[in-house]
């Protein structure tokens, strides 16, 4: 029988009217900078790597982290996180635990051995990295990856720079170095130890391009009145000791002058070699200092003495005689004229580095300002072919900031040696909060990482920080918010009302139907993530 | 209510949700979802109702395999879907008037006995004004009766379809068309309107749930044990207009969540006259937040604040939250509401 | 075979013989033995596969048998007066919707003031609803009606209604033959809906129709109105071939043939009238009656053609139109524009409609004293004593 006419319909029938035209603006998917990218200075995707986490892919993830990185697992231990610092969910309720994360990723590829190999086409090139540190190492391995073929020559008969000179093993095991390092060597990475290299301009003339990365290895010194007895050691020359299993007799009673994590380190070494007494002076406050603050917490926690607002006036056998200060309306400390005595069997100067710049001697088209080699953008010196990064140039001094500038010399040399100039991809713009909707991420505070008993920390030199099980690592990946990409949420699929959002499948993201958008921006202001802009429509 | 998953980035807020299992996640986040309410229709811009019905009525269709029909009350729902020659509806559909609605589903119910075609399931839906209004006598002869037919009610407030008119269900100080924000006490009267979930459960049929269309997995557990039940059942379902709130149409959802975290709206299943579960705040706000964005609510805020009528409106929600223990339902109703971990 | 019986009781026994699948109901006299009866018949399970709903209003009534007919049930209600007023809107509705939907009106009087008494103003005021109306003579029509209506309901995919007055037939009883089962079963086949809903085959219900389809959609509904009387004659013709009586579908003339002046009437009053004609045609005046079975369609050819030559038409109504005056009149003068045309308002509100007056009223017609608007038995005491009421 007929349907009556008009009032009974076929169903669907409405498809034929295509609403969009009533639109003024529309919907568009975009990719927004998150903050921690923003922040690493590595330079490291820190927002995909984890998405792969997420899903407990973890060799996925591991992979996408090495194409900026190759420490994870160094990165997990002394990486300041800056990327933390900037997370949007530090807004929300604690930031994510991203370098929890990164050390997870770092030793399971170690455990699991996972490899990196080289399937660029060798190009013929032949560059010469002068430094086995953080930054030499991070170039050699991205110059490896790009088809180059890479020697490295340090002067010091092991690789790894202030990883393996500096940072105590406390913070940073050796096994785990050692695993990192080797992975680039057997990249085919030549590594040359017990190699100076005196002069760069001569390398010049065996190599295509040449990355200078030296460090600052040169121990700050001050004139402090000591009598002859007095023993005064440099930070560095104690640390090293110690990481070639020779450590110096210090005594029981140990001050250490200085306010950054060098004398955090030294402190907190000196606590392990069988002081009883550690004591830092440091001429300004807590709050001055540039120690980070969870190492000065963690020196406390093992005993170390604080004492703010104090210069060493003078050392003898013994004693050290400290002059108090007062900070200036300007913040600047000035002295008092009050003295005080401190016991003291050893005096640790940690008062900084200085780059030995000899290396650059031979080229004087290579400037110096402030101490350190200046480079360009492209990281290159002023002598061409001669690029230069890490400690050695401007540079927040950071083992993170030295890879980055391996990772961003490496590109330039690349482009350098090819004769096409390496363009950076440009940035998006940044996700920031405020475009987050983060109503929709659950209720979830950060994990807390392991920490070894503060009374067995004094007598060994085993890390102090452990790493995150499985499930706390996918838990902490999982806090992250994807701000600015895309993480496949299907709110936008979902909450259109005229169901113009198309789902184009996994990994495929999403797609909006035109036809049918009316413009409304729901979508866009239900995005989590922020991903999803409404531009106007062109009229 | 839903129980909330272990804690998966957006757990089980959002609409999908990839690290989900597929049978955790909403109906919307399948892309083969019915789609019942299909596009093309005429809603406005971000229209709350039409994603309200989209919800509930896919979410009816998994919940029935398919086996659902279901008719519809006048309203804007009716019109911006089923204008000739085009339906927007993928769904056995009737309208029938504006005031019968329920007695329409409880026919199509009767039938389906009588027919022995109890496989298929009913669902009735209208807006505020056909349910709590107009049809508000069939929909309790639809209750009493115990009838098998699920009755929706998109509530947008007021009387959207015929130019936002006052309703039983329009909320204190709101400006309509026939409550103007003129004269002393502008906006709606304070002390009318009436709780249409609260008395459905006085009916004590088997289910009766509040949901909004800012949270879905909450809003798709109920249709699905709903449909779990026979017998009469309500669902009332907050749904912004934005014509009529005069909201940003990017802000309906929105809305409606702030709605439910200022306690103005509170979010509560029962069963046979006892409620069972409310969805805790989750991050409470004043009602200020909620006002604000909303032109209806204006002249709460120009040319100057009205701190007293605000304030009346917070003691309202601050009502709400006391009396649902919005804010410590896990005391009352046990903690699989919250996030495990 | 002929029993004895109160006429809701027939009626009932009828409906439940024409398999309805949904009973709903509303109570108001007169038309509650109708329903009580029903719902024992269901509730006793005598009517098998069906279901008796209570409703909480005849608006409900409506709509439930809407939802039941759209579900592909046969539904059917019944109602009276102020509930036929209080489903008004759905009437429309289930007509628009093209549902057979087949209901029993035990006509009465509407208020206020309130009366519980028979009159047609309740159906009269329904006559655009687009429902057939079919108004019985007698309980034996009343009966045998019904299951024309569902025929003819389903047949066509339009409502019928089926009047009866209250009181004067549903609480009388008579010898009336309820149609069998098996002849019933004969006539009226299963219910095939047009449309229905159906999860297999979904279609839209109630769609809006805008100025650029809706004359279409009237247009469409009086064509099918008009295609309803050729069915209901053929109907009828099938319906003596199967209950072997008559029925008449459209008009019932009484000793038309030759008359001068014909006495147009619908329902019961029938009865009386042609008593009436007996006695005047017995005293050699030329005088018929033509009963109206359909008044909804208007059946203006079998009108045309039973009244013949007669030259002048009086129209007995029960109901009227204030200010205006007949309500069936306007119609037959559409009709009839060249018979001299009178209406005789008669039994308002229950008032009997005796001989004497009718012949009196006729005798005036025949006199050419007859006014063109009457109210019988017009008591002017009352209306002086209503003039008298102080203010
Ligand atoms: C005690 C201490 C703790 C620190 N802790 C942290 C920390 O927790 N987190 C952090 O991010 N950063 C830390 N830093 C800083 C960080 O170690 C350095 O910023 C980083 O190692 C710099 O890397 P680089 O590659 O530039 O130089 P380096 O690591 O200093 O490496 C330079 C390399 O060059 C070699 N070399 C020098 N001259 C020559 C030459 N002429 N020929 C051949 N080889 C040469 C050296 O032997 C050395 O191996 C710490 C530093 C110190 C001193
Ligand atoms: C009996 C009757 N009275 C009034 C109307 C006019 N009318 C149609 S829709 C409507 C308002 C509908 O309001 P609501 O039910 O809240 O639905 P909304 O449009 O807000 O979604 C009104 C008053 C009508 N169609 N029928
Ligand atoms: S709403 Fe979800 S699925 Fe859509 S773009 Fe944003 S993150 Fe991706
Ligand atoms: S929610 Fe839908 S209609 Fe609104 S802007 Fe997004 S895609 Fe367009
Ligand atoms: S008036 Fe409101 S309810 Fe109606 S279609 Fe527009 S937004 Fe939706
Ligand atoms: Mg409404």
């Amino acid at each position: 029988m007929k349907a009556p006419f008009a009032i009974t319909l076929r169903v669907g029938s409405s498809l034929a009217n295509k609403t969009g035209a009533w639109r003024t603006e529309r919907p568009v998917y975009v990719d927004r900078l998150p903050p921690c990218n923003d922040a690493c200075p590595a330079g490291e995707n820190v927002q995909r790597w984890l998405y792969h986490a997420e899903s407990g892919e973890y060799e996925t993830a591991w992979r996408e982290l090495m194409r900026d990185n190759p420490f994870p697992a160094v990165m997990g231990r002394v990486c300041y996180h800056p990327c933390q610092t900037a997370c949007n969910r530090g807004k929300l309720d604690e930031e994510v635990g991203i370098n929890a994360v990164e050390r997870f990723l770092g030793d399971e590829a170690i455990r699991r051995g996972w490899t990196v190999s080289v399937t660029a086409p060798p190009t013929g090139k032949r560059v010469l990295v002068v430094g086995a540190g953080p930054s030499g190492l991070a170039a050699a391995y991205h110059l490896r990856l790009l088809g180059h073929e890479v020697t490295v020559r340090d002067a010091a008969p092991r690789a790894g720079g202030m990883m393996r000179y500096g940072i105590p093993a406390y913070r940073l095991a050796r096994d785990v170095l050692d695993a990192e390092v080797d992975r680039i060597a057997a990249m085919g990475v030549t590594i040359e130890l017990s190699s100076p290299v005196p002069d760069a301009a001569a390398a010049l003339r065996d190599f295509d391009a040449v990355f200078l990365a030296v460090g600052a290895q040169l121990s700050r010194r001050t004139e402090i009145p000591a009598g002859d007895s007095a023993r005064i050691l440099d930070a560095l020359g104690v640390l090293r000791d110690v990481s070639e299993g020779e450590p110096p007799l210090l005594g029981r009673r140990v001050v250490v002058y200085g306010g950054g994590n060098t004398a955090m380190d030294v402190a907190r070494t000196a606590r392990r070699l069988g002081a009883t007494d550690a004591v830092v002076v440091y001429r300004r406050t807590r709050e001055r200092m540039p120690a980070q603050p969870f190492e000065v917490a963690e020196a406390e926690q093992e005993g170390v003495r604080m004492r703010w607002l104090s210069t060493i006036a003078a050392a003898d056998g013994g004693t050290v005689t400290v002059e108090r200060m007062r900070l200036d309306e300007t913040g600047f400390p000035r002295p008092t004229g009050e003295y005080e005595e401190l016991a003291a069997d050893s005096v640790v100067l940690a008062i900084g580095q200085d780059v030995d710049r000899s290396v650059v001697a031979t080229l004087p088209r290579v400037s110096v300002a402030d101490g350190v080699v200046q480079v360009g953008a492209d990281m290159m010196t002023g002598q061409p072919g001669v690029f230069a990064g890490g400690d050695m140039v401007p540079s927040p001094r950071t083992v993170t900031a030295a890879v980055g500038h391996g990772k961003q010399a490496a590109r330039y040399i690349d482009g350098w040696l090819r004769g096409e100039p390496y363009a950076p991809p440009p940035r998006h713009p940044l996700a920031t909060f405020e475009r987050l909707n983060t109503w929709y991420y659950s209720d979830a505070p950060a994990t807390v990482r392991p920490t070894l008993d503060a009374a067995r920390r004094v007598s060994t030199f085993a890390e102090v920080v452990g790493g995150l099980d499985e499930g706390s690592a996918l838990f902490e990946a999982r806090r992250c918010m994807s701000c600015g990409n895309c993480f496949e949420c299907d709110n936008c699929f979902g909450v259109c009302p005229d169901n113009a959002v198309v789902k184009l499948g996994p990994g495929e993201r999403y797609a909006i139907d035109l036809d049918f958008c009316k413009g409304c921006g729901i979508c866009v202001t239900e995005c989590p993530c922020g991903a999803i802009d409404l531009v106007p429509e062109e009229t | 209510m839903s129980e909330r998953v272990r804690f998966f980035q957006t757990g089980s807020f959002a609409v999908g949700n990839r690290l989900l299992p597929l049978d955790a996640r909403t109906v919307q986040s399948d892309p083969s979802r019915s789609n019942s309410l299909t596009s093309g229709h005429r809603a406005c811009r971000g229209c709350g109702e039409a994603l309200g019905a989209r919800y509930v009525l896919d979410a009816a269709m998994r919940a029935t395999g398919g086996r659902l029909v279901t008719v519809n009350a006048t309203g804007c729902l009716e019109v911006f879907s089923t204008p000739y020659p085009e339906t927007s509806w993928r769904v056995p559909w009737l309208h029938s008037l504006f005031g019968n609605a329920p007695a329409v589903a409880s026919g199509v119910a009767t039938a389906l006995k009588a027919r022995g075609r109890t496989d298929i399931r009913v669902l009735g839906q209208g807006g505020d004004g056909g349910t709590v209004d107009i049809g508000f006598g069939c929909l309790s002869g639809m209750f009493e009766r115990g009838d098998d037919v699920l009755f929706v009610c998109y509530d947008n407030q007021g009387y959207m379809n015929t130019g936002v008119q006052r309703s039983g269900a329009t909320p204190p100080a709101a400006r309509t068309s026939t409550t103007q924000a003129v004269g002393p006490e502008p906006g709606n009267v304070f002390g009318q309107g009436k709780s249409a979930p609260l008395i459905a459960m006085a009916h004590e049929i088997p289910y009766v749930a509040t949901a909004t269309i800012a949270d879905l997995h909450d809003l798709e557990s109920k249709v699905e044990r709903a449909m779990g039940f026979h017998g009469a059942r309500y669902l009332h379902v907050l749904v912004p207009c934005p014509l009529g709130w005069g909201g940003d149409a990017a802000q309906t959802v929105r809305i409606a969540r702030l709605a439910v975290e200022s306690g103005l709206f509170p979010v509560f299943e029962a069963e046979r006259g006892e409620v069972t579960a409310v969805s805790p705040i989750r991050h409470r706000v004043p009602v200020e937040e909620y006002l604000r964005p909303q032109a209806r609510f204006r002249h709460l805020f120009e040319p100057e604040r009205r701190a007293d009528v605000i304030d009346r409106l917070q003691a309202g929600a601050d009502r709400n939250i006391e009396r649902f223990g919005l804010l410590r339902a896990e005391e009352r109703f046990g903690p699989p509401l919250g996030e495990g971990s | 075979m002929l029993s004895q019986i109160e006429g809701s009781r027939a009626v009932a026994e009828t409906v439940a013989r024409c398999r309805p699948q949904v009973i709903c109901a509303y109570p108001i006299s007169p038309q509650t033995h109708i329903v009580e009866a029903l719902s024992a018949l269901v509730k006793s399970g005598r009517l098998a596969g069906c279901e008796f709903v209570n409703v909480e209003s005849e608006f409900a009534a409506m709509s439930v048998a809407i939802g039941a007919s759209a579900a592909g049930a046969r539904a059917y209600t019944a109602t009276a007066s102020q509930g036929l007023l209080y489903m008004a809107e759905a009437l429309y509705n289930a007509s628009g919707l093209g549902l057979p939907i087949v209901m029993t009106v035990a006509n009465r009087a509407i208020g206020a003031p309130i009366n519980i008494w028979n009159d047609h103003s309740d159906a009269m005021s329904q006559r655009d609803s687009g429902w057939i109306q079919l108004y019985a003579e007698d309980n034996q029509a009343a009966a045998d009606l019904h299951v024309l209506a569902f025929r003819l309901a389903e047949e066509l995919s339009t409502p019928v209604m089926v009047c009866m007055d209250g009181f004067v037939l549903t609480h009388a009883v008579e010898a009336v033959d309820v149609p069998g089962q098996a002849a019933a079963d004969r006539f009226l086949p299963p219910f095939q809906p047009r449309q229905v809903l159906d999860p297999d085959a979904p279609v839209t219900i109630g769609a809006m129709v805008g100025p650029e389809a809706f004359t279409e959609v009237r247009y469409l509904a009086h064509v099918n109105q008009l295609a309803a009387l050729a069915r209901m004659s053929e109907l009828a013709r099938e319906f003596t071939a199967t209950f072997d009586r008559p029925l008449a579908p459209l008009v019932s003339p009484y000793r038309c043939a030759d008359a001068e002046t014909v006495v147009v009437a619908l329902g019961s009053v029938l009865g009386t009238l042609k008593d009436t004609v007996d006695d005047l045609r017995a005293a050699g005046v030329p005088v018929g009656v033509l009963g109206l079975t359909a008044f909804r369609p208007f059946p203006v050819e079998a009108i045309r053609a039973a009244i013949g030559p007669a030259r002048r038409v009086v129209v007995l109504e029960r109901a009227f139109a204030a200010g205006v005056g007949g309500i069936v009149a306007a119609d037959l003068a559409g009709a009839l524009p060249d018979r001299e045309m009178h209406t005789v308002v008669a039994g308002l509100g229950g008032r009997p409609v005796t001989r004497d007056s009718l012949r009196e009223a006729l005798a005036a017609a025949f006199s050419g004293k007859l006014a063109p608007l009457t109210f019988l038995d017009l008591d002017e005491r009352l209306l002086r004593a209503a003039e008298e009421v102080p203010s």
